[in-house]
């Protein structure tokens, strides 16, 4: 590693987050929304905790490497090989130190499994290699690929160094687009084998199982643009089925989503236009295939709140 | 056939190895059959690291250089599983084979024959598992936690790899049985349990895990087989199933698995820190009920590693809070290592710095697994790096660590022969170096967001990539030199004397000559 | 047969040398490469596989025909029983945790994800968005009706006929075993005989009455392996269960043939003994299976 490239690297520790992807550093991104905050200083906290006790514990070890050394004469105290009293200390205090961890880790876990109130809900569904997004209640879907100066990089010995490309491998083709300052829930399934979506500066990570429907749920507070990545391992392509979120403003998004629909209406004037489906493994999940199409999406989880002032804006 | 038994009858000569290939292929005797154990672990040791370094290799920079990506999922999945079942398992069955038998007092193993049955299924399980590496769309290819529907898309290698597990389970089932046997009913007389070396107790427990959960594996490699191919619908929601479920089952077995992997490390540092602290052992039954506490507990924490998978509140809530207990039982021992050596009176052999190494680094490996069980953070180190060096800390500069420092401790009992000190010195301090380089960066890989079993990786990653591949490459070559130690030591060397260490070892393995005979404790020494 | 050694009480018999692990271990590979071949439809498969079986009866008959003849010599003291009981015991409680995996998929199945895939609980959108209308009720094939029929229908064996029937066939033959035992501690060798005979008749018996069962099943029932997750644990819990008491009648028929023979004596019978807790086994893990498969 050259001396600048070091250099790189503490100012990517100490320096400030970039608009686009995780920031280069040693430790767990801050991230946007109040959980990722949360969960960041959870990590911190057991992490502290277990830097004091290992200060303890490997202390005692070196002082006894450094002390009791046969070199420097020790003679050993061959009577001392029990004490009820040391046993029940050393018993206790790590049941409170876990205690004092295991209230805040339980606290943020009750938060985050709260999906309560949503504000907006997206169908994520992932594929073989990619993921399908759909905006519930809204009429629009759509699926989002990694990108293609990514794509081409990253094939066998394709002779392109990934350092030319622009965010190489965490760029897609279409973002997943959300609204500042808004409870965003995620219904998230797949339709092939299991993937998981994970977002770090979100804090957000849950298996996409097919047959089944996972929730997760977000409140972006910065806009900006976070990529993550498909984390359960689905096959040959599994490093490759990156995801972006752009969070914008919420005027923004009710623009986006308005030339969306548009688009939408225009493709489905003229069809054949709509993207062929990926092969569905039909045995697997038969109603998934169903349930991509909008109509199976009306039920009752549209987001009236949302829609209704975005369309007072059109 | 019928003459084989003629041969049975106890010989006279009592030294007398029968000799060449056939003695390798019939025998029953204990020491024998540890000695292919351990040869072949470290034979699947220095494969399974083959393919590692492959892993590492392509890991080297970003963008995809040397492998297909399904061709690096499948070294993945097949150095996980020879590493697991091939290198670490065995190795502690060979241990098992050679000292239980030695420190209880007994003439053999309870089950002479059925021993060497469980060892000679090993070579043909690996031979069917590396085989499917031949066949057309290669070896299995989706992880060694073989989660469905991606294992079920597997190839040709698909029944093999199922197959090849039932045989592993069949062959640790028989050796676990074989432990618990040899030790409940071959004692010497006065030998009473808590008299028994630890060793040979974290064995015990560990057989019990053994028998308890390899079972639960192969249901559920079978009902992966039938999914695939009878049409049940046991991971097929569209039946009425749930992909989830498998995971459940797996992680049943999974989690006591990895204890199984780390409670005869156990073992072996507290027969090694007692000798070169020169004292016994701090709090011998805190010891042992530890190592059953844990035992008790790896039965209901199995889904911590199922935190993202979509479980209901109160689930992660249950998993979350029993994991942690854990740390309790296992921090008792380590706090017990760490008393044996105050106010002792040290020396630092290879045995000794392996274990002492032992110490430090399978506990930097428990804090990273206590993070790890905090549900909402895991959410975050959930299938990154994070676990990658979680893992390899426990199992490497664990597991590992332990087999080598046990190897180092006992092998001039096997031999009759001193080994080079200077060099397995040299080859400690290689290994504890370069393992740190291989590993600790990728704490920080996985906490700045690298999945796990990935190919390729985006650019911001490639620094610390870098130093972890280097640390990959020395610590493999650094491996060599241990084979060499153990060869030169097995043909040549200084006398080693019956008590081998200057430090007065206790237990009965040291009161046998060395190398130790061929039959030891023909009659049952006493034990006061 | 060469065997006129005395017996020393104080040593524990170790065999020097045996062809048989070495045997059993090709005869595994064998098995388990025939298995795959098989799976994977290649023509050479079964042959392999056949082959494969082959070894594994040799080994067996060769196997435990050295260690009863060594046994008949009477080389194992009372330590070489003690180490033959509790290795079985121990491998009995492996089958039960094998067991155990299918149950806690029947378990499972019927408790969180049959709920889950109809709404209830924490996955209420499984329902909505995915497989709208399905409403889990036990028997069940799962949203998609999976099975032979086009209509997606089956039906299910009810516990209280040909089930229940077998139940009793076992419990009568855990009676029988029972006596038999009682027989021959007491030295009452016909009464053994008779008793012992009658035990794997009536395992063979209810092997039968499975195998028409599951005739029924597949040509009147539509119930099939792949009949969706009631199929799958019915076919395999019951096809496991019925593996071993096939074992197990076989167990019985070969101990028989010993005690024909003139083996064991009242104090000293492990195998007879073996065989019984085997048998055992199968019997309670037999009602446990009429309550959850068939019954509930
Ligand atoms: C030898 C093997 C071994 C051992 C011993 C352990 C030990 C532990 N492991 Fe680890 N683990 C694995 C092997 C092992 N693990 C493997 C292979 C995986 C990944 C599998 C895969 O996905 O492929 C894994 C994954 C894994 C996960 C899942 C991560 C994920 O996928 O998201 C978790 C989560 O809870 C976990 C937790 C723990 C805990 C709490 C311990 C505890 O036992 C550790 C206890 C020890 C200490 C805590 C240190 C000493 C204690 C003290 C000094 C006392 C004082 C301390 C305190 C009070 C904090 N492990
Ligand atoms: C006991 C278990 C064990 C052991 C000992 C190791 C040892 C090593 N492991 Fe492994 N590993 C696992 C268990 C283990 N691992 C598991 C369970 C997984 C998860 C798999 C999954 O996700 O499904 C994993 C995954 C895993 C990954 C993650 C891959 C990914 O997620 O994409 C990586 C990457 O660095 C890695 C690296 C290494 C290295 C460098 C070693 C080194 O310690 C190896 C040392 C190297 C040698 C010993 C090589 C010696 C060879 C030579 C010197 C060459 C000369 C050759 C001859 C003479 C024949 N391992
Ligand atoms: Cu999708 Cu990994
Ligand atoms: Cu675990």
């Amino acid at each position: 590693m050259s001396a600048a490239k070091i250099a790189a690297v503490l100012a990517g520790v100490l320096g400030s987050a970039s608009a686009y992807a995780y920031e280069n550093s040693y430790n767990m991104p801050v991230g946007v929304t109040p959980i990722s905050r949360e969960v960041h200083g959870l990590h911190m906290l057991i992490f502290w905790i277990c830097v004091i006790i290992a200060v303890f514990v490997f202390g005692a070890m070196i002082y006894s490497i450094w002390k009791f050394r046969k070199s420097k004469g020790a003679v050993p105290d061959k009577t001392l090989t029990h004490s009820t009293k040391v046993e029940v200390v050393w018993t206790v205090i790590p049941v409170l130190i876990l205690v004092s961890m295991a209230v805040p880790a339980t606290r943020t876990l009750i938060k985050i499994e709260d999906t309560r109130d949503a504000e907006l809900s997206i169908k994520v569904t992932g594929y073989q290699w990619m993921w399908h997004y759909d905006y519930l209640g809204q009429d629009i879907g759509f699926y989002s690929r990694m990108a293609t100066p990514s794509n081409v990089a990253r094939q066998l010995r394709s002779g392109i160094d990934p350092n030319t490309v622009e965010n190489y491998l965490l760029e897609v083709d279409n973002r997943l687009v959300v609204p500042v300052d808004t409870k965003v829930r995620v219904l998230i399934t797949a339709n092939d084998v299991i993937h998981s979506w994970w977002v770090p500066q979100f804090a957000v990570k849950k298996d996409a199982i097919p047959g089944f429907v996972n929730e997760a749920w977000f409140k972006a507070e910065k806009v900006g643009v976070y990529p993550g990545q498909c984390t359960e391992l689905c096959g040959r392509d599994h490093a490759f089925m990156p995801i972006v979120v752009e969070v914008v403003s919420k005027e923004d998004f009710a623009k986006w989503l308005a030339d969306r629909k548009a688009a939408t209406q225009q493709a489905q004037a003229a069809p054949a236009a709509e993207p062929a489906a990926p092969v569905e493994a039909a045995a697997q999940t038969p109603a998934t295939a169903a349930a991509t199409a909008p109509a199976a999406t009306t039920v009752s989880l549209q987001n009236t709140q949302l829609a209704a002032p975005v369309a007072a804006k059109l | 056939m019928a003459n084989t038994s003629t041969h049975v009858a106890h010989d006279a000569d009592h030294d007398h190895k029968p000799h060449g290939l056939k003695r390798w292929l019939f025998t029953t005797n204990h020491k024998d059959i540890g000695t292919m154990y351990l040869v072949f672990a470290l034979l699947m040791f220095f494969v399974g690291g083959a393919m590692a370094l492959v892993i590492r290799l392509e890991l080297f920079s970003p963008g995809v250089q040397f492998v297909d990506p399904g061709f690096y999922n499948q070294m993945l999945t097949m150095h996980a599983l020879i590493m697991i079942f091939g290198a670490v398992m065995p190795a502690f069955v060979g241990l098992a084979n050679w000292m239980i038998p030695l420190q209880i007092g007994a003439p053999d193993m309870a089950l002479p024959r059925m021993n060497n049955f469980s060892f000679w299924i090993l070579p043909f399980a690996f031979t069917l598992l590396m085989a499917t590496l031949f066949l057309p769309g290669g070896g299995p290819a989706g992880g060694w936690t073989m989660y469905p529907p991606l294992s079920l898309q597997g190839g040709d290698s698909f029944a093999l790899m199922i197959f090849a597990i039932h045989l592993m389970g069949a062959s640790s089932i028989m050796g676990a049985i074989n432990v618990i046997v040899t030790i409940m009913n071959m004692r010497a007389p006065g030998m009473t349990l808590l008299k028994l070396p630890l060793f040979c107790w974290t064995w015990l427990i560990t057989a019990y895990l053994l028998i308890a959960v390899m079972p639960v594996l192969a249901g559920a490699v079978t009902m992966l087989l039938t999914d695939h191919f009878l049409l049940t619908s046991f991971f097929n929601p569209a039946g009425g199933g749930d992909p989830v479920m498998f995971q459940h089952i797996f992680w049943f077995f999974g989690h006591p698995e990895v204890y199984i992997l780390i409670l005869p490390a156990f073992g072996i540092v507290s027969e090694i820190i007692p000798t070169f602290s020169r004292k016994p052992l701090f709090g011998y039954d805190a010891m042992v009920y530890a190592t059953a506490s844990i035992a008790f507990l790896s039965f209901v924490v199995w889904a911590h590693h199922m935190f993202t998978v979509g479980m209901p509140l109160a689930g992660q809530l249950f998993f979350m809070l029993s994991t942690m207990l854990i740390a309790v039982p296992t921090g008792v021992k380590v706090f017990n290592w760490t008393t044996t050596m105050w106010r002792g009176s040290l020396s630092f052999e290879p045995p000794m710095l392996f274990a002492i190494a032992f110490l430090f680094l399978f506990t930097i490996g428990g804090f990273s697994g206590l993070m790890l069980a905090i549900a909402p953070a895991d959410f975050q180190y959930h299938d990154t790096y994070f676990v990658v060096a979680h893992f390899h800390y426990v199992l490497v500069p664990g597991a590992v660590f332990a087999i080598m420092a046990g190897v180092y401790y006992w092998l001039p009992k096997w031999t009759g022969h001193m080994y080079d000190m200077k060099l397995a010195k040299w080859h400690f301090w290689l290994s504890t170096i370069s393992v740190n380089v291989l590993f600790f960066p990728q704490h920080f890989l996985g906490l700045a967001g690298m999945p796990r079993r990935i190919v390729d990786y985006n650019t911001q990653f490639t620094d610390w990539n870098v130093v972890s591949s280097i640390g990959g490459f020395v610590f493999g070559f650094s491996q060599l030199l241990f084979v060499w130690i153990i060869w030169k030591s097995a043909r040549s060397g200084a006398k080693a004397t019956a008590e081998v260490w200057d430090a007065q070892p206790s237990g009965l393995e040291w009161t046998v000559p060395s190398p130790a005979p061929y039959h030891t404790f023909d009659k049952a020494p006493e034990v006061r | 047969m060469a065997t006129t050694h005395e017996v020393d009480p104080n040593r524990y018999y170790v065999p020097h040398s045996s062809p048989w692990p070495i045997f059993g271990s090709v005869a595994l590979f064998v098995l388990a490469a025939g298995a795959a071949l098989t799976l994977e439809q290649t023509t050479l498969g079964p042959y392999v596989l056949g082959l494969g079986f082959l070894l594994l009866f040799v080994l067996f008959f060769g196997w435990f025909r050295n260690v009863v003849d060594e046994n008949q010599a009477g080389m194992y003291n009372a330590a070489v029983d003690r180490s033959f009981r509790m290795g079985m015991m121990w491998f009995i409680f492996s089958e039960v945790m094998f067991f155990a995996a299918f149950f806690g998929a029947l378990f499972y199945a019927r408790q969180f994800s049959l709920p889950w895939l109809s709404g209830e609980g924490a996955k209420a959108v499984t329902n909505v968005l995915l497989w709208p209308g399905f409403e889990a009720a036990w028997p069940s094939n799962g949203p998609a009706d999976l099975g032979p029929r086009d209509d997606g229908s089956f039906e299910t064996i009810p516990a209280f006929g040909l089930p229940a029937f077998n139940t009793l066939l076992l419990l009568t033959s855990g009676v029988t075993i029972t006596i038999a035992h009682h027989a021959l501690r007491a030295g009452k060798r016909a009464q053994l005989s008779l008793f012992l005979a009658a035990t794997w008749i009536l395992g063979f018996i209810f092997l039968g009455v499975q195998i028409y069962e599951y005739h029924y099943a597949y040509t009147d029932l539509g119930l099939t392996l792949g009949t969706g997750i009631y199929g799958s644990t019915f076919f395999m819990l019951t096809g496991f269960h019925g593996f071993h008491v096939m074992v197990g009648a076989i167990m019985l028929l070969v101990i028989w043939l010993r005690v024909v023979k003139g083996h064991f004596s009242p104090e000293r019978h492990f195998a007879f003994e073996a065989t019984a807790w085997y048998w055992h086994f199968v019997d309670v893990v037999w009602l446990i299976l009429f309550v959850f498969v068939y019954w509930l």
